[in-house]
Protein backbone atom coordinates (compact mmCIF):
# COMPACT_ATOMS: atom_id res chain seq x y z
CA UNK A 1 0.00 0.00 0.00
CA UNK A 2 1.35 3.40 -0.94
CA UNK A 3 0.33 6.34 1.16
CA UNK A 4 1.03 8.83 -1.61
CA UNK A 5 -2.02 10.79 -2.79
CA UNK A 6 -2.70 10.24 -6.48
CA UNK A 7 -2.17 13.28 -8.72
CA UNK A 8 -5.45 12.60 -10.49
CA UNK A 9 -8.20 10.99 -8.43
CA UNK A 10 -11.74 10.19 -9.49
CA UNK A 11 -13.89 8.76 -6.72
CA UNK A 12 -17.25 7.15 -7.58
CA UNK A 13 -17.94 9.74 -10.26
CA UNK A 14 -21.16 9.82 -12.24
CA UNK A 15 -22.12 12.22 -14.99
CA UNK A 16 -25.55 12.56 -16.53
CA UNK A 17 -25.98 14.60 -19.69
CA UNK A 18 -29.27 16.27 -20.46
CA UNK A 19 -30.50 16.97 -16.93
CA UNK A 20 -33.05 15.25 -14.70
CA UNK A 21 -35.38 12.57 -15.90
CA UNK A 22 -34.57 12.04 -19.55
CA UNK A 23 -30.78 12.42 -19.24
CA UNK A 24 -28.13 10.04 -20.52
CA UNK A 25 -25.86 8.47 -17.95
CA UNK A 26 -22.40 8.84 -19.54
CA UNK A 27 -20.29 7.46 -16.71
CA UNK A 28 -21.27 5.84 -13.41
CA UNK A 29 -19.24 4.81 -10.39
CA UNK A 30 -16.01 5.81 -12.12
CA UNK A 31 -12.91 5.29 -9.98
CA UNK A 32 -9.48 6.21 -11.26
CA UNK A 33 -6.15 7.05 -9.62
CA UNK A 34 -3.09 8.29 -11.50
CA UNK A 35 0.23 9.08 -9.80
CA UNK A 36 2.30 12.17 -10.45
CA UNK A 37 4.53 11.59 -13.45
CA UNK A 38 2.61 8.52 -14.57
CA UNK A 39 1.66 7.89 -18.18
CA UNK A 40 -1.89 6.49 -18.14
CA UNK A 41 -3.94 5.33 -21.10
CA UNK A 42 -7.70 4.87 -21.18
CA UNK A 43 -9.17 2.50 -23.74
CA UNK A 44 -12.66 1.16 -24.34
CA UNK A 45 -15.42 0.58 -26.87
CA UNK A 46 -16.79 3.54 -28.84
CA UNK A 47 -19.19 5.66 -26.86
CA UNK A 48 -17.95 4.36 -23.51
CA UNK A 49 -17.37 7.83 -22.14
CA UNK A 50 -13.62 8.23 -22.71
CA UNK A 51 -14.10 11.83 -23.79
CA UNK A 52 -16.38 12.42 -20.81
CA UNK A 53 -13.52 11.29 -18.61
CA UNK A 54 -11.29 13.91 -20.24
CA UNK A 55 -13.89 16.61 -19.59
CA UNK A 56 -14.29 15.57 -15.96
CA UNK A 57 -10.55 15.69 -15.27
CA UNK A 58 -10.01 19.06 -16.97
CA UNK A 59 -13.06 20.60 -15.32
CA UNK A 60 -14.98 21.08 -18.56
CA UNK A 61 -17.87 19.05 -17.22
CA UNK A 62 -18.86 18.94 -13.54
CA UNK A 63 -19.54 15.54 -11.99
CA UNK A 64 -23.19 14.83 -11.18
CA UNK A 65 -22.00 12.71 -8.23
CA UNK A 66 -18.68 11.74 -6.69
CA UNK A 67 -15.49 13.79 -6.66
CA UNK A 68 -12.69 14.68 -9.05
CA UNK A 69 -9.36 15.96 -7.71
CA UNK A 70 -6.18 16.97 -9.48
CA UNK A 71 -3.00 17.82 -7.57
CA UNK A 72 -4.87 17.41 -4.29
CA UNK A 73 -7.42 20.08 -5.23
CA UNK A 74 -11.03 19.32 -5.96
CA UNK A 75 -11.79 20.22 -9.59
CA UNK A 76 -14.54 22.86 -9.60
CA UNK A 77 -13.90 24.58 -12.94
CA UNK A 78 -11.55 24.52 -15.91
CA UNK A 79 -7.98 23.65 -14.84
CA UNK A 80 -5.11 25.95 -15.64
CA UNK A 81 -2.27 23.45 -15.37
CA UNK A 82 -3.20 21.35 -18.37
CA UNK A 83 -1.77 21.02 -21.83
CA UNK A 84 -4.00 19.44 -24.44
CA UNK A 85 -3.71 17.92 -27.87
CA UNK A 86 -6.57 16.56 -29.94
CA UNK A 87 -7.13 14.78 -33.21
CA UNK A 88 -8.30 18.08 -34.71
CA UNK A 89 -5.71 20.57 -35.88
CA UNK A 90 -5.49 23.57 -33.58
CA UNK A 91 -2.44 25.33 -35.00
CA UNK A 92 -3.42 28.83 -36.10
CA UNK A 93 -3.16 28.95 -39.90
CA UNK A 94 -1.93 32.55 -39.90
CA UNK A 95 1.00 31.92 -37.56
CA UNK A 96 4.29 30.19 -38.29
CA UNK A 97 5.15 26.95 -36.50
CA UNK A 98 7.39 28.80 -34.05
CA UNK A 99 4.75 31.42 -33.30
CA UNK A 100 2.19 28.67 -32.76
CA UNK A 101 4.41 26.91 -30.24
CA UNK A 102 4.96 30.19 -28.35
CA UNK A 103 1.22 30.82 -27.99
CA UNK A 104 0.66 29.45 -24.47
CA UNK A 105 3.51 31.64 -23.22
CA UNK A 106 1.55 34.66 -24.41
CA UNK A 107 -1.43 33.58 -22.29
CA UNK A 108 -0.40 31.66 -19.18
CA UNK A 109 1.01 33.39 -16.11
CA UNK A 110 3.68 33.41 -14.80
CA UNK A 111 5.11 32.69 -18.25
CA UNK A 112 3.45 35.70 -19.84
CA UNK A 113 5.39 38.26 -17.84
CA UNK A 114 8.63 36.32 -18.27
CA UNK A 115 7.96 35.97 -21.98
CA UNK A 116 7.64 39.73 -22.40
CA UNK A 117 10.89 40.33 -20.51
CA UNK A 118 12.96 37.61 -22.11
CA UNK A 119 11.46 36.83 -25.46
CA UNK A 120 14.75 35.70 -26.98
CA UNK A 121 15.32 33.06 -24.31
CA UNK A 122 11.84 31.61 -24.78
CA UNK A 123 12.17 31.62 -28.54
CA UNK A 124 15.35 29.58 -28.10
CA UNK A 125 13.50 27.20 -25.80
CA UNK A 126 10.74 26.75 -28.40
CA UNK A 127 13.30 26.17 -31.15
CA UNK A 128 15.05 23.57 -29.01
CA UNK A 129 11.74 21.82 -28.31
CA UNK A 130 10.88 21.80 -32.02
CA UNK A 131 14.31 20.34 -32.73
CA UNK A 132 13.73 17.47 -30.29
CA UNK A 133 10.64 16.43 -32.27
CA UNK A 134 12.49 16.69 -35.58
CA UNK A 135 11.14 20.05 -36.70
CA UNK A 136 14.40 22.01 -36.81
CA UNK A 137 14.32 24.12 -39.96
CA UNK A 138 10.51 24.29 -40.04
CA UNK A 139 10.10 27.10 -37.50
CA UNK A 140 9.18 29.64 -40.16
CA UNK A 141 6.72 27.42 -42.05
CA UNK A 142 2.96 27.81 -41.82
CA UNK A 143 0.77 24.85 -40.77
CA UNK A 144 -0.50 24.35 -44.32
CA UNK A 145 3.10 23.84 -45.41
CA UNK A 146 3.52 20.92 -42.96
CA UNK A 147 2.34 17.31 -43.24
CA UNK A 148 -0.29 16.05 -40.79
CA UNK A 149 2.38 14.29 -38.73
CA UNK A 150 4.50 17.42 -38.56
CA UNK A 151 1.48 19.45 -37.49
CA UNK A 152 0.86 16.99 -34.67
CA UNK A 153 4.52 17.21 -33.60
CA UNK A 154 4.18 20.96 -33.44
CA UNK A 155 0.91 20.58 -31.50
CA UNK A 156 2.71 18.45 -28.91
CA UNK A 157 5.36 21.16 -28.57
CA UNK A 158 2.65 23.76 -28.13
CA UNK A 159 0.94 21.66 -25.47
CA UNK A 160 4.22 21.32 -23.55
CA UNK A 161 5.98 24.68 -23.97
CA UNK A 162 4.46 26.13 -20.78
CA UNK A 163 5.47 22.97 -18.88
CA UNK A 164 1.99 21.94 -17.76
CA UNK A 165 1.79 19.44 -14.93
CA UNK A 166 -0.81 17.41 -16.77
CA UNK A 167 -0.98 16.57 -20.47
CA UNK A 168 -4.33 15.38 -21.83
CA UNK A 169 -4.28 13.64 -25.19
CA UNK A 170 -7.59 12.77 -26.84
CA UNK A 171 -6.95 10.45 -29.81
CA UNK A 172 -4.06 12.72 -30.84
CA UNK A 173 -2.82 10.52 -33.69
CA UNK A 174 -6.11 9.06 -34.92
CA UNK A 175 -6.17 11.12 -38.11
CA UNK A 176 -2.66 10.06 -39.17
CA UNK A 177 -1.57 7.12 -41.33
CA UNK A 178 -0.20 4.06 -39.50
CA UNK A 179 3.49 4.75 -40.18
CA UNK A 180 3.31 8.36 -39.07
CA UNK A 181 1.30 7.36 -36.01
CA UNK A 182 3.93 4.83 -34.93
CA UNK A 183 6.69 7.38 -35.51
CA UNK A 184 4.90 9.80 -33.20
CA UNK A 185 4.64 7.21 -30.43
CA UNK A 186 8.43 7.39 -30.29
CA UNK A 187 8.38 11.19 -30.34
CA UNK A 188 5.88 11.35 -27.48
CA UNK A 189 7.73 8.73 -25.45
CA UNK A 190 11.00 10.68 -25.82
CA UNK A 191 9.32 13.89 -24.64
CA UNK A 192 7.82 12.10 -21.65
CA UNK A 193 11.05 10.34 -20.67
CA UNK A 194 12.80 13.70 -20.42
CA UNK A 195 9.99 15.76 -18.89
CA UNK A 196 7.94 13.23 -16.90
CA UNK A 197 4.69 15.16 -16.98
CA UNK A 198 1.59 13.29 -15.83
CA UNK A 199 -0.22 12.17 -18.96
CA UNK A 200 -3.67 10.80 -19.73
CA UNK A 201 -3.99 9.38 -23.22
CA UNK A 202 -7.44 8.47 -24.49
CA UNK A 203 -7.20 6.13 -27.45
CA UNK A 204 -8.91 3.24 -29.18
CA UNK A 205 -5.57 1.95 -30.45
CA UNK A 206 -4.48 -0.80 -28.05
CA UNK A 207 -0.94 -1.04 -29.42
CA UNK A 208 -0.60 2.70 -28.91
CA UNK A 209 -1.79 2.34 -25.31
CA UNK A 210 0.63 -0.51 -24.54
CA UNK A 211 3.55 1.19 -26.29
CA UNK A 212 3.15 4.44 -24.38
CA UNK A 213 1.54 3.83 -21.02
CA UNK A 214 2.67 2.72 -17.57
CA UNK A 215 -0.91 1.74 -16.85
CA UNK A 216 -3.84 1.00 -19.17
CA UNK A 217 -7.38 1.41 -17.88
CA UNK A 218 -10.23 -0.32 -19.70
CA UNK A 219 -13.64 1.33 -19.68
CA UNK A 220 -16.95 -0.50 -19.96
CA UNK A 221 -19.69 0.33 -22.44
CA UNK A 222 -21.96 3.19 -21.37
CA UNK A 223 -22.42 4.09 -18.61
CA UNK A 224 -18.63 3.98 -18.51
CA UNK A 225 -16.60 2.84 -15.55
CA UNK A 226 -13.15 1.30 -15.22
CA UNK A 227 -13.48 -2.47 -15.45
CA UNK A 228 -9.81 -3.43 -15.65
CA UNK A 229 -6.44 -1.84 -14.97
CA UNK A 230 -3.26 -3.35 -16.39
CA UNK A 231 0.24 -2.28 -15.41
CA UNK A 232 2.50 -2.38 -18.48
CA UNK A 233 5.77 -3.81 -17.23
CA UNK A 234 7.74 -3.35 -20.45
CA UNK A 235 11.14 -1.66 -20.09
CA UNK A 236 11.73 1.79 -21.57
CA UNK A 237 12.50 3.17 -23.99
CA UNK A 238 10.07 0.97 -25.86
CA UNK A 239 10.61 0.36 -29.54
CA UNK A 240 8.51 -0.56 -32.53
CA UNK A 241 10.44 -3.83 -32.87
CA UNK A 242 9.54 -4.55 -29.26
CA UNK A 243 5.86 -4.15 -30.11
CA UNK A 244 6.04 -7.40 -32.09
CA UNK A 245 7.55 -9.42 -29.25
CA UNK A 246 5.40 -12.02 -27.47
CA UNK A 247 4.92 -10.19 -24.17
CA UNK A 248 3.81 -6.97 -25.88
CA UNK A 249 1.45 -8.92 -28.11
CA UNK A 250 0.05 -10.79 -25.11
CA UNK A 251 -0.67 -7.53 -23.32
CA UNK A 252 -2.53 -6.20 -26.38
CA UNK A 253 -4.52 -9.43 -26.71
CA UNK A 254 -5.40 -9.36 -23.02
CA UNK A 255 -6.80 -5.84 -23.38
CA UNK A 256 -8.63 -6.77 -26.56
CA UNK A 257 -10.34 -9.70 -24.80
CA UNK A 258 -11.38 -7.42 -21.95
CA UNK A 259 -12.91 -4.89 -24.36
CA UNK A 260 -14.63 -7.63 -26.36
CA UNK A 261 -16.23 -8.81 -23.12
CA UNK A 262 -17.28 -5.23 -22.31
CA UNK A 263 -18.90 -4.86 -25.72
CA UNK A 264 -20.72 -8.17 -25.35
CA UNK A 265 -22.15 -7.01 -22.02
CA UNK A 266 -23.53 -3.87 -23.64
CA UNK B 1 -6.94 55.29 -49.86
CA UNK B 2 -9.30 53.74 -52.33
CA UNK B 3 -7.77 50.28 -52.60
CA UNK B 4 -7.00 48.00 -49.68
CA UNK B 5 -5.69 45.10 -51.61
CA UNK B 6 -4.53 44.72 -55.18
CA UNK B 7 -3.36 41.63 -57.08
CA UNK B 8 -1.83 42.16 -60.53
CA UNK B 9 -1.07 39.23 -62.81
CA UNK B 10 -0.69 36.89 -59.86
CA UNK B 11 0.28 33.29 -60.57
CA UNK B 12 1.23 30.73 -57.94
CA UNK B 13 3.00 27.54 -58.97
CA UNK B 14 3.95 24.80 -56.52
CA UNK B 15 7.41 23.71 -57.59
CA UNK B 16 8.39 20.05 -57.90
CA UNK B 17 9.03 17.38 -60.51
CA UNK B 18 5.52 18.06 -61.78
CA UNK B 19 4.79 21.71 -60.95
CA UNK B 20 1.19 22.49 -60.03
CA UNK B 21 -0.37 25.83 -60.93
CA UNK B 22 -2.69 26.82 -58.09
CA UNK B 23 -3.91 30.14 -59.50
CA UNK B 24 -2.94 32.05 -62.64
CA UNK B 25 -3.16 35.60 -64.01
CA UNK B 26 -5.23 36.91 -61.14
CA UNK B 27 -6.17 40.59 -61.36
CA UNK B 28 -8.20 41.75 -58.42
CA UNK B 29 -8.64 45.02 -56.52
CA UNK B 30 -10.59 45.49 -53.33
CA UNK B 31 -11.99 48.75 -51.95
CA UNK B 32 -12.98 49.51 -48.35
CA UNK B 33 -16.52 48.37 -47.58
CA UNK B 34 -16.62 45.69 -50.27
CA UNK B 35 -18.14 42.29 -49.57
CA UNK B 36 -16.89 39.65 -52.01
CA UNK B 37 -17.93 36.01 -52.30
CA UNK B 38 -15.44 33.75 -54.08
CA UNK B 39 -16.99 30.56 -55.41
CA UNK B 40 -15.91 27.77 -57.73
CA UNK B 41 -15.56 24.00 -57.93
CA UNK B 42 -13.34 22.05 -55.50
CA UNK B 43 -9.72 22.42 -56.50
CA UNK B 44 -10.35 25.60 -58.48
CA UNK B 45 -7.84 27.49 -56.34
CA UNK B 46 -10.20 29.39 -54.04
CA UNK B 47 -8.27 28.68 -50.86
CA UNK B 48 -4.92 29.23 -52.59
CA UNK B 49 -6.17 32.65 -53.68
CA UNK B 50 -7.30 33.46 -50.15
CA UNK B 51 -3.88 32.51 -48.74
CA UNK B 52 -2.24 34.81 -51.29
CA UNK B 53 -4.62 37.70 -50.62
CA UNK B 54 -4.19 37.09 -46.87
CA UNK B 55 -0.40 37.47 -47.23
CA UNK B 56 0.13 33.90 -46.00
CA UNK B 57 1.72 32.89 -49.29
CA UNK B 58 3.70 34.73 -51.95
CA UNK B 59 3.04 34.73 -55.68
CA UNK B 60 5.42 33.03 -58.09
CA UNK B 61 4.70 35.77 -60.62
CA UNK B 62 2.87 39.07 -60.40
CA UNK B 63 2.38 41.47 -57.53
CA UNK B 64 0.22 41.82 -54.45
CA UNK B 65 0.02 45.12 -52.63
CA UNK B 66 -1.76 46.01 -49.43
CA UNK B 67 -2.79 49.60 -48.76
CA UNK B 68 -0.36 50.71 -51.44
CA UNK B 69 2.64 48.67 -50.24
CA UNK B 70 4.13 46.04 -52.51
CA UNK B 71 4.38 42.83 -50.48
CA UNK B 72 7.36 41.57 -52.51
CA UNK B 73 9.49 44.18 -50.72
CA UNK B 74 8.23 43.15 -47.27
CA UNK B 75 10.06 40.71 -44.97
CA UNK B 76 8.22 37.82 -43.28
CA UNK B 77 8.14 39.83 -40.07
CA UNK B 78 6.62 42.83 -41.84
CA UNK B 79 4.01 40.58 -43.42
CA UNK B 80 3.18 39.08 -40.02
CA UNK B 81 2.87 42.54 -38.48
CA UNK B 82 0.62 43.68 -41.33
CA UNK B 83 -1.60 40.63 -40.98
CA UNK B 84 -1.83 41.15 -37.24
CA UNK B 85 -2.85 44.80 -37.52
CA UNK B 86 -4.89 44.91 -40.74
CA UNK B 87 -6.30 41.44 -41.49
CA UNK B 88 -8.56 39.00 -39.68
CA UNK B 89 -8.96 35.31 -40.57
CA UNK B 90 -11.81 32.87 -40.15
CA UNK B 91 -11.68 29.25 -41.31
CA UNK B 92 -14.04 26.29 -41.39
CA UNK B 93 -12.51 25.04 -38.16
CA UNK B 94 -12.57 27.59 -35.35
CA UNK B 95 -8.92 27.18 -34.26
CA UNK B 96 -9.72 28.36 -30.74
CA UNK B 97 -7.15 27.02 -28.30
CA UNK B 98 -8.93 24.31 -26.29
CA UNK B 99 -7.20 24.88 -22.96
CA UNK B 100 -7.99 28.59 -22.79
CA UNK B 101 -11.19 30.56 -22.26
CA UNK B 102 -12.90 32.51 -25.03
CA UNK B 103 -11.68 35.73 -23.42
CA UNK B 104 -8.06 34.52 -23.39
CA UNK B 105 -8.39 33.43 -26.99
CA UNK B 106 -9.53 36.95 -27.93
CA UNK B 107 -6.75 38.58 -25.94
CA UNK B 108 -4.00 36.71 -27.83
CA UNK B 109 -3.89 38.91 -30.95
CA UNK B 110 -4.45 42.10 -28.95
CA UNK B 111 -1.58 41.36 -26.59
CA UNK B 112 0.67 40.66 -29.51
CA UNK B 113 -0.31 43.93 -31.20
CA UNK B 114 0.22 45.88 -27.99
CA UNK B 115 -1.94 48.84 -28.99
CA UNK B 116 -4.08 48.83 -25.84
CA UNK B 117 -3.36 48.21 -22.17
CA UNK B 118 -4.65 45.03 -20.52
CA UNK B 119 -7.82 46.63 -19.09
CA UNK B 120 -8.72 48.15 -22.45
CA UNK B 121 -8.03 44.84 -24.16
CA UNK B 122 -10.38 43.03 -21.84
CA UNK B 123 -13.09 45.66 -22.29
CA UNK B 124 -12.69 45.39 -26.04
CA UNK B 125 -12.91 41.61 -25.96
CA UNK B 126 -16.06 41.67 -23.85
CA UNK B 127 -17.66 44.34 -26.03
CA UNK B 128 -16.88 42.31 -29.14
CA UNK B 129 -18.43 39.19 -27.65
CA UNK B 130 -21.49 41.19 -26.58
CA UNK B 131 -21.87 42.66 -30.06
CA UNK B 132 -22.01 39.12 -31.41
CA UNK B 133 -24.61 38.09 -28.86
CA UNK B 134 -22.40 35.99 -26.64
CA UNK B 135 -21.71 37.95 -23.45
CA UNK B 136 -21.68 34.78 -21.41
CA UNK B 137 -19.00 33.05 -23.47
CA UNK B 138 -16.06 35.04 -22.09
CA UNK B 139 -15.22 32.71 -19.21
CA UNK B 140 -16.06 29.51 -21.03
CA UNK B 141 -13.73 27.13 -22.82
CA UNK B 142 -14.33 26.40 -26.52
CA UNK B 143 -15.55 22.89 -25.60
CA UNK B 144 -18.34 24.44 -23.57
CA UNK B 145 -19.72 26.44 -26.50
CA UNK B 146 -22.03 25.27 -29.27
CA UNK B 147 -20.63 24.98 -32.79
CA UNK B 148 -22.28 28.22 -33.84
CA UNK B 149 -20.94 30.08 -30.83
CA UNK B 150 -17.43 28.74 -31.40
CA UNK B 151 -17.45 30.12 -34.91
CA UNK B 152 -18.74 33.49 -33.67
CA UNK B 153 -15.95 33.49 -31.07
CA UNK B 154 -13.51 32.86 -33.91
CA UNK B 155 -14.99 35.84 -35.76
CA UNK B 156 -14.68 37.97 -32.62
CA UNK B 157 -11.01 37.00 -32.39
CA UNK B 158 -10.53 37.89 -36.07
CA UNK B 159 -11.97 41.35 -35.31
CA UNK B 160 -10.00 41.90 -32.12
CA UNK B 161 -7.38 44.20 -33.66
CA UNK B 162 -9.89 46.23 -35.66
CA UNK B 163 -8.87 44.88 -39.10
CA UNK B 164 -9.64 46.59 -42.38
CA UNK B 165 -10.25 43.26 -44.09
CA UNK B 166 -11.70 39.96 -42.95
CA UNK B 167 -10.77 36.84 -44.95
CA UNK B 168 -12.94 33.78 -44.46
CA UNK B 169 -12.34 30.30 -45.92
CA UNK B 170 -15.52 28.16 -45.84
CA UNK B 171 -16.62 29.73 -42.55
CA UNK B 172 -19.99 27.97 -42.60
CA UNK B 173 -18.71 24.54 -43.64
CA UNK B 174 -19.36 23.04 -40.18
CA UNK B 175 -22.57 24.94 -39.44
CA UNK B 176 -26.28 24.33 -39.91
CA UNK B 177 -28.35 26.74 -42.02
CA UNK B 178 -29.41 28.94 -39.13
CA UNK B 179 -25.86 29.44 -37.85
CA UNK B 180 -24.58 29.91 -41.41
CA UNK B 181 -27.09 32.73 -41.83
CA UNK B 182 -25.94 34.31 -38.58
CA UNK B 183 -22.32 34.31 -39.79
CA UNK B 184 -23.27 36.08 -43.00
CA UNK B 185 -25.50 38.49 -41.04
CA UNK B 186 -22.36 39.44 -39.12
CA UNK B 187 -20.35 39.86 -42.34
CA UNK B 188 -23.06 42.14 -43.77
CA UNK B 189 -23.00 44.25 -40.64
CA UNK B 190 -19.21 44.56 -40.65
CA UNK B 191 -19.43 45.94 -44.17
CA UNK B 192 -22.50 48.15 -43.78
CA UNK B 193 -21.96 49.57 -40.29
CA UNK B 194 -18.20 49.40 -39.85
CA UNK B 195 -17.05 49.88 -43.43
CA UNK B 196 -14.75 46.87 -43.28
CA UNK B 197 -14.12 44.65 -46.30
CA UNK B 198 -14.90 40.95 -46.34
CA UNK B 199 -13.69 38.24 -48.72
CA UNK B 200 -15.38 34.92 -48.19
CA UNK B 201 -14.57 31.67 -49.98
CA UNK B 202 -17.59 29.39 -49.81
CA UNK B 203 -19.46 26.44 -51.24
CA UNK B 204 -22.66 27.73 -49.69
CA UNK B 205 -24.54 29.12 -52.71
CA UNK B 206 -27.43 30.50 -50.68
CA UNK B 207 -25.17 32.57 -48.43
CA UNK B 208 -22.71 33.48 -51.20
CA UNK B 209 -25.55 35.13 -53.11
CA UNK B 210 -25.84 37.72 -50.33
CA UNK B 211 -22.48 39.29 -51.19
CA UNK B 212 -22.80 42.27 -53.55
CA UNK B 213 -19.65 41.27 -55.43
CA UNK B 214 -19.30 37.81 -56.91
CA UNK B 215 -16.03 36.28 -58.07
CA UNK B 216 -15.96 32.86 -59.70
CA UNK B 217 -12.83 30.76 -60.05
CA UNK B 218 -12.33 27.83 -62.43
CA UNK B 219 -8.99 26.03 -62.84
CA UNK B 220 -7.18 28.78 -60.97
CA UNK B 221 -8.50 31.63 -63.12
CA UNK B 222 -11.11 34.25 -62.40
CA UNK B 223 -13.82 33.49 -64.95
CA UNK B 224 -16.30 35.98 -63.56
CA UNK B 225 -16.02 39.12 -61.42
CA UNK B 226 -19.26 41.05 -61.07
CA UNK B 227 -17.27 44.23 -60.46
CA UNK B 228 -15.86 44.00 -63.98
CA UNK B 229 -18.43 42.24 -66.14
Amino acid sequence: MRAETPFVALDRVSLTYGGEGGGTLAVEGLDLAISRGEFAAVVGPSGCGKSTLMKLVTGLAPASAGSVAVGGQRVAGPLKIVGMAFQNPTLLPWRTTLDNVLLPLEIVEPHRAAFRRERARHVERARALLATVGLAGFEGKYPWQLSGGMQQRASLCRALIHEPELLMLDEPFAALDAFTREELWGVLQDLWLVRRFTCILVTHDLREAVYLADTVHVMSARPGRIIATRAIDLPRPRTLEGSFEPHFVDLVHGLRDRIAAARAEA
Amino acid sequence: MSTILRAEGVTRVLPGPQPVTLVRDIDFALSPGEFVAVTGPSGSGKSSLLYLLGLLDRPTEGRISIEGRDTAAMSENELAATRLARLGFVFQFHFLLPEFTTLDNLLIPMRRLGRWDEAEREDRARALLASLGMDEAAGKLPEQLSGGMRQRAAIARALANDPALLLADEPTGNLDTRNARTVFDIFERLVADEHRSVIVVTHDQEQAARAPRQVRLVDGRIVHDSARD
